[in-house]
């Protein structure tokens, strides 16, 4: 908004706006949102501080070596990265305005994070099968919960991903949408940063350990 | 019926988790049920329920919002200085054999339920209530970032509280102390629903309180009207500004140490067990990373209070605005980094103990220098010594006494003795009541008139000032003394008679407070049967400097006809000094948001699904889970989220204050 703050033609101060336009709609959201998922990656910190405290008590119980196969959580990962790579294809169409091409590129992404989610459980079934559960010892409690609460929050990403799908299907790419799907974006490409951390505090050096 | 039906549908809920063997429960319960019936009946009867659902609970109104948060935070006073009474009037009692009227379960129950209430259900919404109402005015704009939001936060809050009050009459509260340090505070220890209601309560009111904090920020740093730079805005707004930061930078981290003592509580986890390689210092460290930074996003908004009051009241431009805003910026980044002083005894090193002694002690430069800068504005200031301005003389008086006791417990050997003493306990009621309450009471006292269109009555507030101010010496004076004599905090009984008397002074200081509250009361009655007498036409009764002032007393919907334009840090003083005139013509619609009930919703859902949690009613708790989330995702499906006030309604308004202001000439 620029508005002459200073003396008007007539040289008397102006104190306030004679012609104004309310501020656009969403004119706070992306700060709004943007410190939200600082406040949310301070929840991931300490989570990750809690487990660089408690990741080395294994109370004679599995380490690290024993559990993670690191294929595995390699493909898991490049399901995660290709659902980034994807999301950025859909927010391009969105920009051209292409309704359909969006949807196609959105529910793949929803596919790569079904994968990852998919992938993730197995992981978890099997450890828990060997017995290595989060109650057996404080660095499983610590590893369950990090990687645990960053898939709940992808399984989130993936309701919001498909009430956006339907909302773009009802109401097309409006101004509104785009700037939810600008958020979902957001929020998707943090959940990826996060899992970089993820994979190499927990994952790689977890098993250099 | 089978027990397990039973236990399927109840949880661990039955009769026998109502304390009706607890005579003073009983009869607690009795009076609030009969009030709590008077008033329902009463609404019903005058047919308030409708007008209370349109106009204020689904409100989105930053005003309303404001003025509701500081009556939740003044009835919980009620309840918290009640509990206070009691540990007053046990500890008074309990010499010589005596074991006082409250027994061990009962008693801790009370101190901790004290602290919990107290902090995040008085101190909190007295101090966002304030920012909420202030803040968007101050800045000159309609509204806070997310209207919506706002009214939701604001129910959050309330659910919290409801939590915490239903633990009185439907099972028990924590007995751990108002942080709950396990391992107390797990499942072997603490096996019943009083930790389980704490971790409940503060969760569901954290998440209001993170919400609100990014709400407030945005509003402060995108709202702000043409022409207010950022060191051109009030200094309240800065004290906000940087407290809101505090908040969005720390509540998370109270969210994640409830969420993994709920998972050891819940499910087994073994983070703060003493085996299988567990730490509770984990808990300890954690939960004052977010607990010193709460004690600053208490006091700095009072600090803003102050600020304004000093200035307006000594008829002088603040002394050292820069140096105020700095001082505020530093004291939000060194709070950070103190809170190992919290633990000291913990044994963490003489290296690491002095180094957290240090940062700590260097936060009380920037404080003093507040202190000099509010000194300097009133010095050769015409001081008028009304309620407001009574009230922060009383605070810079008792507040540095505490300032000096604190950093007197910031000295690591020192601490080894007065650590957990009652010494401890007098330090930190010295800052909270005489910066955080003090503050609040100031706040409301100056912004009374712009609320509602009157004044305080002075009579009754004066005398509510000094039953308070010379209550609280009486309280907690003795306590210093008690706490070098060694006597350690959250003790029920005592063996030794020569300590007595000082606990008598301090049950006399805590009655004294009692009549303060009570006076208070009467100011709020007297003044609403005074307000004739009491009213304020003009919109600035104070002749004060902000732009809050430059508006009508109550204030439009919109608060602002015509967005206003700054050219000076006292934007309001300067526009009278200017020979500003007030618009008359022109007007236009203006776009506002709608109110909703959404919030109002969602909030009860999620208190309905604490409450399932905390008795393990796992179907309650799925169900009203599910109907969040159906109630949520329902409301994005809504994309009609304002409306215009039309040209007509603002004229119509505008005209009406123009008789008033040319009837007060
Ligand atoms: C107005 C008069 C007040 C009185 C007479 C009072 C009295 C007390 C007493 C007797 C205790 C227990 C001390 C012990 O452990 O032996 C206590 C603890 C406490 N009070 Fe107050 N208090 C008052 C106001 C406040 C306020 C305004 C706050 C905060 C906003 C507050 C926060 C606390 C906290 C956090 C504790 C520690 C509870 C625990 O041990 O876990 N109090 N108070
Ligand atoms: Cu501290």
């Amino acid at each position: 908004m620029t508005i002459a703050v200073n003396p008007s033609q007539t040289g008397e101060p102006v104190f306030y706006v004679a012609d104004e336009h309310p501020h656009p709609e969403g004119w706070s959201t992306s700060l709004g949102f943007w410190i939200y998922l600082m406040s949310d990656c301070l929840i991931f910190a300490i989570l990750f501080a809690t487990f660089g405290v408690l990741g080395g008590n294994y109370a004679a119980g599995p380490a690290p070596k024993d559990l993670f196969d690191l294929n595995l959580v390699a493909v898991n990962t490049s399901m995660l990265l290709l659902s980034s790579i994807t999301y950025g294809f859909a927010m391009l169409t969105m920009q051209q305005n292409k309704v359909a091409q969006t949807q196609v590129w959105l529910a793949i992404t929803g596919l790569f994070g079904l994968a990852f989610i998919g992938i993730e459980l197995t992981e978890f079934a099997h450890m828990i099968h060997e017995g290595a559960t989060p109650q057996r010892s404080a660095f499983l409690s610590a590893f369950f919960t990090l990687v645990g609460t960053h898939g709940l929050h992808v399984s989130c990403g993936l309701i919001w991903l498909v009430t956006l799908m339907v909302q773009v299907q009802k109401f097309g790419l409006i101004e509104a949408n785009r700037r939810r799907l600008m958020c979902l974006s957001m929020f998707w490409h943090f959940l990826d940063v996060v899992w970089i951390g993820v994979f190499t505090f927990v994952y790689l050096l977890g098993v250099l350990r | 019926m089978s027990p397990d039906f039973l236990k399927l549908i109840f949880g661990r809920l039955g009769f026998e988790s109502l304390p009706l063997h607890e005579p003073i429960v009983v009869g607690t319960f009795a009076v609030v049920a009969l009030g709590g019936a008077a008033l329902l009946g009463g609404l019903t009867y005058f047919r308030l329920w409708g007008y209370l659902w349109r106009e204020w609970f689904t409100t989105v109104d930053h005003k309303r919002i404001g003025i509701m948060y500081m009556i939740l935070g003044i009835v919980m006073l009620l309840r918290g200085f009640a509990d206070a009474l009691m540990m007053r009037g046990q500890q008074m009692l309990a010499f010589g054999g005596s074991e006082g009227y409250l027994n061990a379960h009962h008693y801790d129950q009370v101190f901790t339920a004290h602290g919990v209430i107290m902090i995040f259900f008085v101190a909190m919404p007295l101090v966002t209530g304030l920012m909420n109402y202030v803040v968007p005015l101050q800045i000159g704009a309609r509204d806070v970032s997310f209207p919506f939001l706002n009214n939701f936060s604001f129910w959050m809050t309330v659910g919290g509280a409801v939590l915490v009050m239903a633990s009185l009459f439907i099972g028990e509260f924590a007995r751990t102390g108002w942080l709950a340090y396990p391992p107390l505070s797990n499942i072997g220890y603490s096996p019943d629903v009083g930790v389980d209601y704490y971790i409940w309560a503060l969760q569901v009111a954290g998440v209001g309180t993170t919400l609100s904090g990014i709400n407030l920020i945005c509003t402060i740093v995108k709202l702000r009207c043409p022409g207010m730079t950022m060191m051109k805005m009030p200094v309240f707004t800065w004290t906000s500004l940087c407290t809101n930061v505090l908040i969005v930078a720390s509540f998370p981290v109270l969210t994640v140490v409830l969420a993994l003592l709920s998972l050891d509580r819940y499910v087994g986890t073994n983070f703060f067990t003493n085996d299988f390689g567990g730490s509770p210092m984990m808990y300890v460290n954690l939960i004052w990373i977010w607990g010193h930074p709460e004690v600053y996003i208490l006091v700095l908004p009072a600090f803003g209070i102050f600020s304004e009051v000093t200035s307006t009241f000594s008829g002088k431009r603040l002394f050292g605005y820069t140096s105020m805003v700095y001082a505020t910026v530093v004291i939000t980044i060194l709070s950070y980094l103190v809170w190992l002083h919290h633990f000291f005894t913990m044994g963490s090193g003489a290296s690491v103990n002095s180094f957290f002694g240090i940062t700590t002690m260097i936060i009380s430069i920037p404080t003093g220098a507040k202190m000099f800068n509010w000194l300097f504005t009133m010095y050769r200031g015409r001081i008028r010594y009304e309620l407001p301005m009574m009230w922060t003389i009383a605070f810079m008086l008792t507040f540095v006494i505490g300032g000096m006791t604190g950093v007197l417990l910031a000295v690591p050997p020192a601490d080894f003795v007065l650590h957990n003493s009652l010494f401890l306990i007098a330090h930190f009621h010295n800052v909270i009541i005489g910066g955080v309450v003090f503050g609040a009471f100031a706040g409301i006292t100056y912004w009374f008139p712009k609320a509602f269109g009157f004044k305080l009555d002075p009579f009754w507030g004066k005398l509510s000032f000094w039953f308070w101010v010379t209550g609280f010496y009486l309280a907690f004076m003795p306590l210093y003394v008690l706490g070098l004599m060694g006597v350690t905090r959250r003790l029920r009984v005592f063996d030794d008679p020569s300590l007595q008397i000082w606990f008598v002074i301090a049950a006399i200081g805590a009655f004294l407070v009692l009549l303060g509250i009570m006076c208070m009361l009467m100011q709020f009655a007297v003044s609403f049967l005074r307000r004739e007498q009491l009213k304020d036409v003009t919109g600035d009764p104070w002749d004060a400097r902000t732009l809050e002032w430059a508006t009508s007393s109550p204030p439009p919907d919109y608060n602002f006809a015509f967005t206003p334009v700054v050219h000076d840090n006292d934007a309001w003083w300067d526009m009278k000094r200017r020979g500003y005139q007030r618009p008359l013509t022109g007007f236009r619609p203006i776009h506002m948001p709608s109110s909703t009930g959404t919030g109002i919703i969602l909030a009860g859902l999620a208190t309905a699904m604490g409450f399932g949690l905390i008795w393990y009613i796992w179907w309650l708790a799925a169900v009203s889970f599910i109907a969040m989330l159906v109630v949520g995702i329902g409301h994005t499906f809504n994309y009609h989220r304002d409306f215009d006030i039309p040209a007509e309604d603002v004229i119509r308004t505008e005209d009406a204050r123009t008789k008033l202001l040319a009837g007060a000439k």
